[in-house]
This record gives C-alpha cells, sequence and structure tokens, in this order.
C-alpha cells in the first residue's frame, strides 16, 4: 500500500497547520497574552503528521505535555484548540485544561498529559478495550525519551506484549527531556532496542520524514488490527525551540550547542515532505504556496476565534467535576 | 545584612551542607541546568558524582535515595508535588514506614525540596498544593518555609535530621526576598531554624490567624487592612506541619478567643482543617467565635485565568474570615 495524492497533500496541511499554529503561539506568548506553559511541537511535526495518517477517526491516541502537535495531526479544530490555549470558553476543554490538556474524544484524541509517561498506561488500556470488546481500533501514544524512563512505561509495555493488545508505543526521540541529553539518561543506544526485552517488535525511523513515519506506523496499525501486538516505534527527531516558551529566561545554561541546532534545522520536515511531494509528481509548487497561503489564513482565523471567545464564568469553576455531583 | 531570595537562601542552604559533610549529594532531574533556579554551579564546584541529574524516573530514584540514606548517605532530592504522585510508593511504602516497621533499625536521613508550583496558569497537572497528603501518612517531617530565612534555616536543619524531610518551597514565595544575615554576622556561625517552632509574625490582641507557606502573606496583607480599622492580629507562621507547635497557636487563641487559618491546600482534610480541629478539641473554651478556615476551593485546579485565581486563598477572603470571626 503507498499514500495517494490526497492523502499526501492532506499530511502537508497538517504539517503546515501544527508549524503555523505553533507559531501564533510562540507570538501570543511574546506578547503576554499566555500565561501559562507552552511546549512547541515545532521540528516534530512529520512524527505525528505520520502516524495520524495511518489511523481512522475512530483510533485512539494519547499524547503529552508537547501536546499542540497530536491532536492536530489527528484532524482536531485549531480553533478550539486555539480558544483553549486561551483559557477561553468555547476550548476544547471549556478552559480548564489549556495547553497541556487538549483532547477531543469525539475524534479519538484521549487527551494529552502534562505528567511525564501517564498518557503510556492509558493507551494501552485503550487497546484493552478494544481487545475485549472485540472492536477493530487501534490506539497510539506519543511519548517522549526521556518519557521512555518512567516505570510506567516499562510496566505497559510488559502487559501490551502480554495480552497481545493493539497499541503502538510511538517514541519522539528528539534527543532531549528539558535539558538533559539522552544519552545522560538511557542506557542503551536507541529506546527501539528495548522492544526486545518485551517481545515485540522495535523499528528505528526517521521522524523528520513524515512518509517513513506513516509507513512504519501503517505496518504496526496493521499488526494491531490482526491481533498480532504492540509495536514499538522510535522516531529520531529534534525540537528546533527551546523545550517550553520561556524556558531560556529560567535555565542558567545552555544545554544544546548552536551547531547542532543549526544542523538538525537543516532536516526540517515541511520542505523535506514538500519536495518529497513535488520530486514525485504529486504536487506543483504553486499548489504547495496555496496549502501554505491556505493554512496560514486559518491559523489567523482561529487566533481571531480564540481572541473573541469568552472566558469561562465564576459558575463555571464547579462544573464537569462529577458524573454525579455530590 | 544580605537581602537573598527564598531560592537563593535554598542554594546557599545546599551548599553549606555538602560542603560540611561529604555524604551530603543532590539528585534529581535537569539540575546542573538549573532548571527550577536553586542547583546553578553544583556540578561545577561539587562534582558529578555528588549533583545527580537522573533519568525521568521518580519512583526509582525516589527510591535510590531512601536505599543510599540507609547506607549513610544524606540525599538532598530535588523534585516538583504534582511528580511526588509518581513516586507515592517509595514516598508512602518505603521512606514513611521503613523506620518503624523494622524496628527502628532504619535510618532514612533524606530531604525531599519539593516545588510547589501554583496560581500561575499551569493547570491540574502542575499546580497540587499536596503537603496535607503526607501529614496524614505518619513518619514524615512536613516544612512549609514561607520566607528566605526559614527556608535556608529549615532546610540546613533537615539535611541535619535523620528522619525523611518533605520540605515544600512555595511557588509564589520564592522569587520573595528579605534579609538573611550572613553566616560571618551569626553568633553559631550559621543560621539553623529548629523543627516544631512556630514563628510569631507579629503580636496581636483581637485575632489569631494561622498561615501556611504563601499564606503568611495572605494574612500579613489582610491584616494591614484592619489594622487601619484597629484590629489587632496576632499572625503565627507554624514553619513545620509536622511536627507542629501547637502549644503556640493554642496559647495565642487563648489570648484573642479567636482564629483563622489560611491554607493554600485544598481544604478538605487540609492543614487547616487539621489545626481547627485541634484548637476545637484543646481549645474549645478559649473559642468566642467558630473558627474559619480559608482554603482552596474543592475543584481541580482550572487552567483558564478566569478561573483560576477564583480557587485560592486571597488577601480579601482573608479580611472577610476574620470579619466573620469578630461578629
Ligand atoms: C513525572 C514528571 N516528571 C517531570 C516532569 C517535568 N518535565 C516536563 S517535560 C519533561 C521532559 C520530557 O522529556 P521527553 O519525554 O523526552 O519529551 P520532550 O519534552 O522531549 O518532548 C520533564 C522532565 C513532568 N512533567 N512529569
Ligand atoms: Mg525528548
Amino acid at each position: 500500500m503507498a499514500l495517494d495524492k490526497q492523502q499526501l497533500v492532506e499530511m502537508y496541511r497538517r504539517m503546515c497547520r501544527i508549524r503555523y499554529f505553533e507559531e501564533a503561539v510562540i507570538e501570543i506568548h511574546s506578547s503576554g497574552e499566555l500565561i501559562g506553559p507552552a511546549h512547541p511541537y515545532i521540528g516534530e511535526e512529520a512524527v505525528a503528521v505520520g502516524a495520524c495518517a495511518a489511523l481512522r477517526d475512530t483510533d485512539r491516541i494519547a499524547g503529552n505535555h508537547r501536546s499542540h502537535g497530536h491532536p492536530i495531526a489527528k484532524g482536531g479544530d485549531v480553533n478550539r484548540a486555539m480558544a483553549e490555549i486561551l483559557g477561553k470558553s468555547d476550548g476544547y476543554c471549556k478552559g480548564k485544561g489549556g495547553s497541556m490538556h487538549l483532547a477531543d474524544f469525539s475524534i479519538g484524541i484521549l487527551g494529552e498529559s502534562g505528567i511525564v509517561a501517564s498518557s503510556v498506561p492509558i493507551a494501552t488500556g485503550a487497546a484493552l478495550a478494544a481487545k475485549l470488546s472485540k472492536q477493530d481500533f487501534v490506539s497510539l501514544v506519543f511519548f517522549g525519551d526521556g518519557a521512555s524512563n518512567q516505570g510506567a512505561c516499562h510496566e505497559s509495555m510488559n502487559m501490551a506484549s502480554l495480552w497481545d493488545l493493539p497499541v503502538i508505543f510511538m517514541c519522539e526521540n528528539n534527543g532531549y527531556a528539558i535539558t538533559t541529553s539522552y544519552k545522560n539518561s538511557v542506557s542503551v543506544d536507541h529506546v527501539s532496542d528495548r522492544a526486545s526485552a518485551y517481545g515485540m517488535p522495535g523499528v528505528l525511523i526517521d521522524g523528520q520524514d513524515a512518509i517513513a513515519v506513516w509507513e512504519a506506523t501503517n505496518e504496526a496499525v496493521r499488526r494491531a488490527r490482526a491481533g498480532e501486538g504492540p509495536t514499538l516505534i522510535e522516531a529520531m527527531t529534534y525540537r528546533f525551540e527551546d523545550h517550553s516558551l520561556g524556558l531560556d529566561k529560567i535555565r542558567k545554561s545552555e544545554y544544546r550547542t548552536q551547531e547542532e541546532v543549526d544542523e538538525a534545522m537543516t532536516r526540517d520536515p515541511l520542505p523535506i515532505h514538500r519536495s518529497a511531494m513535488i520530486n514525485q509528481g504529486f504536487a506543483t509548487d504553486d499548489e504547495c504556496d496555496e496549502i501554505e497561503a491556505t493554512v496560514h489564513t486559518e491559523i489567523e482565523g482561529a487566533v481571531e476565534f480564540a481572541r473573541n471567545s469568552p472566558y469561562p464564568k465564576p459558575e463555571d469553576l464547579y462544573e464537569d467535576m462529577w458524573a454525579t455531583p455530590v | 545584612m544580605a537581602t537573598k531570595t527564598y531560592i537563593q537562601a535554598i542554594a546557599e542552604a545546599t551548599i553549606e551542607e555538602m560542603e560540611r559533610d561529604k555524604s551530603v549529594f543532590t539528585m534529581g532531574e535537569d539540575l546542573r541546568h538549573s532548571v527550577y533556579g536553586a542547583t546553578a554551579g553544583l556540578v561545577e564546584r561539587f562534582g558529578e558524582d555528588r549533583v545527580l541529574d537522573t533519568p525521568l524516573s521518580e519512583n526509582g530514584f525516589f527510591g535510590a535515595a531512601l536505599g543510599a540514606s540507609l547506607c549513610g548517605m544524606r540525599p538532598i532530592v530535588e523534585t516538583v508535588t504534582s511528580f511526588l504522585w509518581v513516586g507515592m510508593d517509595q514516598l508512602i511504602s518505603q521512606a514513611a514506614k521503613m523506620r518503624y516497621m523494622f524496628g527502628g533499625q532504619a535510618e532514612l536521613p533524606v530531604t525531599f525540596r519539593v516545588r510547589m508550583f501554583y496560581a500561575r496558569g499551569a493547570s491540574a497537572h502542575h499546580s497540587d498544593r499536596n503537603y496535607p497528603v503526607f501529614m496524614n501518612t505518619p513518619g514524615l517531617k512536613i516544612i512549609c518555609p514561607s520566607n528566605a530565612y526559614d527556608a535556608k534555616g529549615l532546610m540546613k536543619t533537615a539535611v541535619r535530621d535523620n528522619d525523611v524531610c518533605l520540605l515544600f518551597e512555595d511557588g509564589i514565595a520564592i522569587s520573595s526576598r528579605m534579609e538573611v544575615p550572613d553566616n560571618a554576622d551569626l553568633p553559631n556561625g550559621e543560621l539553623l531554624v529548629p523543627f516544631g517552632v512556630a514563628n510569631i509574625v507579629q503580636p496581636g490582641s483581637d485575632v489569631t490567624i494561622v498561615g501556611i507557606a504563601g499564606g503568611v502573606q495572605h494574612a500579613i496583607d489582610a491584616a494591614k487592612v484592619l489594622e487601619a480599622e484597629g484590629v489587632s492580629a496576632e499572625i503565627i507562621d507554624p514553619r513545620t506541619l509536622v511536627p507542629l507547635d501547637k502549644e503556640t497557636i493554642l496559647k495565642s487563641v487563648a489570648k484573642t478567643g479567636r482564629l483563622v487559618v489560611v491554607d493554600p491546600a485544598h481544604k478538605m482534610c487540609s492543614a487547616g482543617s487539621e489545626i481547627a480541629s485541634i484548637v476545637a478539641q484543646e481549645g474549645f473554651w478559649d473559642l468566642q467565635a467558630p473558627i474559619q478556615v480559608v482554603a482552596s476551593e474543592q475543584v481541580n485546579v482550572p487552567y483558564s485565568p478566569a478561573l483560576e485565581p477564583l480557587i485560592y486563598p486571597t488577601p480579601s477572603k482573608v479580611v472577610a474570615a476574620i470579619r466573620e470571626v469578630l461578629d
């Protein structure tokens, strides 16, 4: 199976959507309009988009604090995502969750989590539900190289393999957990090397190439749906921005060299995908420019939508605490 | 005398204790680059062996700190309130219980420095004020400095203490600045604040306000407002919740007959409700009005700037509570 023109173009559109969305968030943050933390996904777009391109609406995803790219890649609405980041009532979580907790259960986005690795068991449980209820959806969880060191991660992978659960563990290895480098925190060369210890396939891929991510995910999804169990995919990627907005003002020293950042930025997933489409004759330069322009307008609209959305009211404070209020 | 921030005071205490005692070492996430502000320059000064950047494995490294402490080391662990949940097994089933369970054989001189972020738009996963949870488990000492002076003095005492200490660093107070004497200006050459001794922040006669951590500043601000109306408030900062200096609180209530407690934690089973319970049980006949507890609403921390500020204690909520007890 290969991706067709429509799919490739849609992937590019979503990558642009994430990139411009994040650029808008950075701008909003620097103007002081955004008070809480936010973690830009810029540089890693191909991972979320390549992975979600292999999923259906009914498939479930869960993610982490670097939280805007995953829901947008799954088809989330940028208006509601931006409104949530500004804490507005039209936001995905009515302003209760904010940047780190975007979720849209209606299209399988089970939520982003601020506690590192805490989504990994959740996605495992979603896969357990699919198996127990004999439904054919799969679940996929995005987590970082840092998260791979949490007990919750190891425990989940063992259970998933033991029970042949339809889950895809998508490790976004961007080389760092805040300032701590991969080599100072992981005992093996690759997170995917650990897969054999759990008895599942471990696949190492280029996370800057959306098509490569799609290929690996597509095979993992096939396995999962066929009842063959989980797969651990490690996508090598890089975040072009600092860990979180404003961190540069807090931390006391540099943890990456400028050369390393510059070098990584030569492998920008957007131009990589754009040229792949053009080289294979699936799109022209004009078509790509057109997509970019449309998405720019879409994001401007999202910012305006978010700004115009009302704040939640004081009486909303206790809403949504309970299924049956106490 | 030099003025210092709370965070500088913590950093100074760490350096002094590491210099004094070779068995003291520090572990936590992102220490080298001092993401949480108190560990800059430590690696350069003490080397990587004594300043360990850990993988993201809280349950693992909390437990490793405990294990090391059983064998003669005195670890200082840096973390954040919300990440304590990940290491709960080690904190509750091991840290709190080992000494007692093993008939007093286990010595656990570990200090957990726990940053308590809240009220800054960090949402439900990064805004926990969870010291009351740990008060409910016997075996852990709970330290809640409200200012730089106490932060330094209590931190040094914690490192020397032979029990597990959880020192909660109030995220609102950490950039506050005050005079903290240099060691050369102190009679004993160093600053130590004992556990279990409350600080009477200001004496007064009409009402007792007990403030916890960031709640102390709210108490001070509220007292100022009411001072203009002729109300004399006595403000007490317990500084440590386990052990708790209940004598100082009871003595104050005996004098004023009225009690307001200000606690940034959620109200149900809070430090505030524990203090109210003690005074109700042991100081009932001194009370002239029902006790008021000003604590956080019993709801998760919402993200929106339109909602989050509604849930915490504020000086105006404290003023209203004082009026209530004076009524
Ligand atoms: C349990 C827990 N510990 C620590 C943190 C603080 N923290 C937030 S993100 C992060 C690094 C995560 O690294 P990684 O999993 O590689 O994801 P990345 O940020 O690189 O995308 C840390 C340490 C947290 N949120 N949760
Ligand atoms: Mg990472």
